[in-house]
């Protein structure tokens, strides 16, 4: 391993190397701040200029740059403006933007940072050490294990909802279930719940109904109750980047635990970020004292530091079944994975063996990518943090322009502008009832992967059977099951 | 009664006519082979309205006992009267009419005009100075989207 990792070091390290992966974290950071352009479209945005430098060990470097770049600008956004971009930001901004508005932005984007460098950091050198075992363990979780695995994220509902609230939350995970069943599913071929609409037939978009759920109420909201602004705090608070010792000896064993089971469900193909996020958020509010747990959804460092560390060592995580058997986990490493083949690289089992300099090229490209972007964007946070600081009579405005054009870019469909409006007024009814908005965008976002694994364990199974004939589905239905009743259980016994 | 539990009632008619739409509907355009499979397209929804009913009444007859405010929101309907609501309904006014010029109008055009309003709105009055921020971050913004990333968005109105 160690002669492979000087390989890598040999490969990676050279000044136009360095130029790469710096160009990379900052295209990334900036472009991914723009709601509505994840690391994806970033990554897919980049490919020409990767495939024209042509050296296999350059291009995956800038890529790998991009892509961290990509994901600490979509936190950015979800810390600064509550308007997360992908999903995999979502849980980043039910504490991040309350600390953000609470007058510590800056220390917000600097725990983020920390968290994104560790989680990216530990994951590539869990990467180096379980890559090639764990690649056979991800193929035996079938449909009926993804489907429990599902179900144990949607049960983070719980740890949305206060006491006496947990209905509530099941009620807004249902509506987002039953929303990601609009349109034409890949399994069925059928539309469904379109109403005859064209532009339903495609289904809601996760964007929009991102913006509408998040963005769009606290906007209308900074515009109904001015007092509400961060322009309370001072400059020098919303700039201060000091993290406490307490607040350090809090965040570092969240960020060990997360790290590590963010890598874990990372590496299995299709759960990636987005689960690793809600569930480490779900777990460390869990594990945390009583009187810490209230603060979580308030501006909690734990519950910041937990789904940016989860969130960066699962897209880690994603790299395994890429690089060790040439499948795609997400979205992101199919795109990576065109790129690779466009390099006449072809990632598989064989790799490691006939190509060495570039499985460990990609490796290390992992630890400079993170160490560069840490560098770069801890003296950048204090600028960044100052978007704040603009008056509310040009912030809101454009806060609401970044919200109306997230949802259009993705969709090129004007459509897409008024449904987001409509579900952006709804939201706000909803959060003056205390309805936690959170559970309704899990529930879309797991909705379809949810239904289309049921489906695939009901056709093979001939019924409803896989859930008691598997050991392990068996056993992650129970963790959902308490998971779901445990906060009432506690409100009415203890 | 309670804002929630009006909501919860909304739902509830919602979830009524989603699982009629599951149960009575959509069963009727499965083609004949497809009925002998164990899971049909309407399986889900079935499932899920079946929940959403049971859920929205547990809400509705506050079965479940609350001990405590959820105060992650601080939006407090009874403060209501104290915001200022029609501010908040111009915007919305505004963001609907960005929708529904964005095509006709123009990238340019139609963004220019709904940050300086936006901003007019809020109580802005330097206007000199409102005008030439706006106009100066749309096309920074335009020439990122369409002429870096390369997504397209007409920047004059139609007839240009």
């Amino acid at each position: 391993m160690l002669e492979g990792l000087l390989i890598g070091l040999g490969a990676a390290f050279s000044f136009q190397n360095i130029i790469m992966v710096v160009l990379g974290c900052l295209t990334g950071t900036f472009i991914g701040m723009l709601p509505g352009l994840g690391p994806m479209s970033i990554i897919a945005i980049m490919i020409p200029i990767a495939i024209t430098i042509g050296d296999p060990s350059a291009a995956l470097i800038l890529l790998a740059g991009v892509y961290y770049g990509a994901i600490f600008g979509g936190s950015t956004s979800s810390i600064l403006l509550n308007a997360p971009g992908v999903a995999g930001t979502v849980a980043t901004s039910f504490d991040g933007y309350p600390m953000a508005r609470g007058g510590q932005a800056g220390k917000a984007l600097t725990v983020a940072a920390i968290a994104s460098f560790a989680g990216g950091t530990i994951g590539a050198v869990l990467l180096m050490i379980f890559a090639p075992a764990l690649s056979t363990v991800a193929l035996l979780f079938h449909s009926a294990e993804y489907f429990a695995l599902m179900v144990v994220g949607l049960s983070a509902i719980a740890a949305f909802a206060g006491s006496g609230n947990v209905a509530k939350a099941v009620l807004m995970t249902l509506v987002g279930l039953m929303m990601a069943t609009v349109g034409e599913g890949a399994l069925f071929n059928m539309p469904r719940f379109t109403m005859g609409l064209m532009d339903l037939q495609s289904g809601f978009s996760f964007i929009t109904l991102a913006m509408a759920m998040f963005a769009l109420p606290e906007a209308i909201f900074l515009v109904m109750n001015p007092a509400r602004s961060v322009q309370g705090s001072s400059k020098n608070d919303i700039k201060d980047l000091r993290i406490t010792r307490k607040e350090a000896s809090q965040i570092a064993p969240v960020i060990g635990r997360q790290s590590i089971q963010g890598f874990f469900i990372g590496v299995l193909p299709g759960a990636g970020a987005t689960i690793a996020s809600f569930l480490g958020y779900a777990v460390e509010r869990n594990l945390a004292p009583e009187k810490e747990q209230k603060e979580f959804g308030k501006g909690s460092v734990k519950g910041l530091a937990a789904p940016e560390t989860a969130n960066n060592a699962a897209c880690t995580g994603s790299f395994v079944p890429l690089l060790t058997l040439g499948i795609p986990g997400s979205g992101t490493t199919a795109i990576l994975l065109g790129a690779l083949i466009a390099l006449n690289v072809t990632p598989g089992p064989r790799l490691m063996t006939d190509s060495p300099e570039i499985f460990w090229a990609v490796i290390v490209s992992m630890y400079i990518g993170n160490i560069v972007l840490l560098i770069l964007n801890l003296p950048l946070i204090p600028y960044i943090a100052r978007v704040l600081s603009i008056p509310r009579t040009y912030l809101i405005p454009f806060i609401l322009f970044f919200t109306l054009m997230g949802s259009y870019i993705g969709q090129n469909n004007s459509t897409e502008l008024l449904i987001l409006v409509g579900f952006g007024v709804c939201a706000t009814i909803l959060k003056f009832a205390d309805y936690p908005l959170a559970p309704l965008l899990i529930g879309f976002i797991l909705g379809s992967m949810l239904e289309d694994n049921f489906s695939r364990s009901m056709q093979l199974y001939d019924g409803i059977s896989f859930i008691f004939e598997r050991p392990m589905t068996s056993g992650l239905i129970t963790v959902a099951i308490i998971l779901i009743v445990l906060p009432s259980v506690r409100a009415r016994f203890f | 009664m309670q804002l929630d539990r009006w909501i919860a009632l909304v739902i509830l008619c919602i979830s009524l006519i989603y699982g009629y739409s599951a149960f009575f509907v959509m069963d009727e355009l499965l083609a004949p082979f497809l009925r002998r499979n164990p899971i049909w397209p309407s399986t889900f929804p079935k499932i899920l309205s079946v929940l959403a009913v049971a859920t929205s009444f547990i809400i509705l007859l506050k079965i479940e006992r609350s001990v405590e405010r959820n105060t992650s929101s601080d939006m407090d309907l009874s403060e209501l009267k104290n915001y200022k609501i029609k501010e908040a309904i111009i915007l919305l006014a505004l963001m609907v009419a960005y929708a529904l010029l964005l095509r006709p109008a123009g990238f340019l055009l139609s963004t220019v005009s709904f940050l300086s309003l936006g901003g007019v709105v809020l109580g802005e009055r330097k206007i000199y100075i409102l005008i030439p921020i706006t106009t100066l971050a749309t096309v920074i913004i335009w020439y990122l989207v369409q002429g870096i990333l390369g997504i397209f968005l007409r920047p004059l109105p139609y007839f240009l």
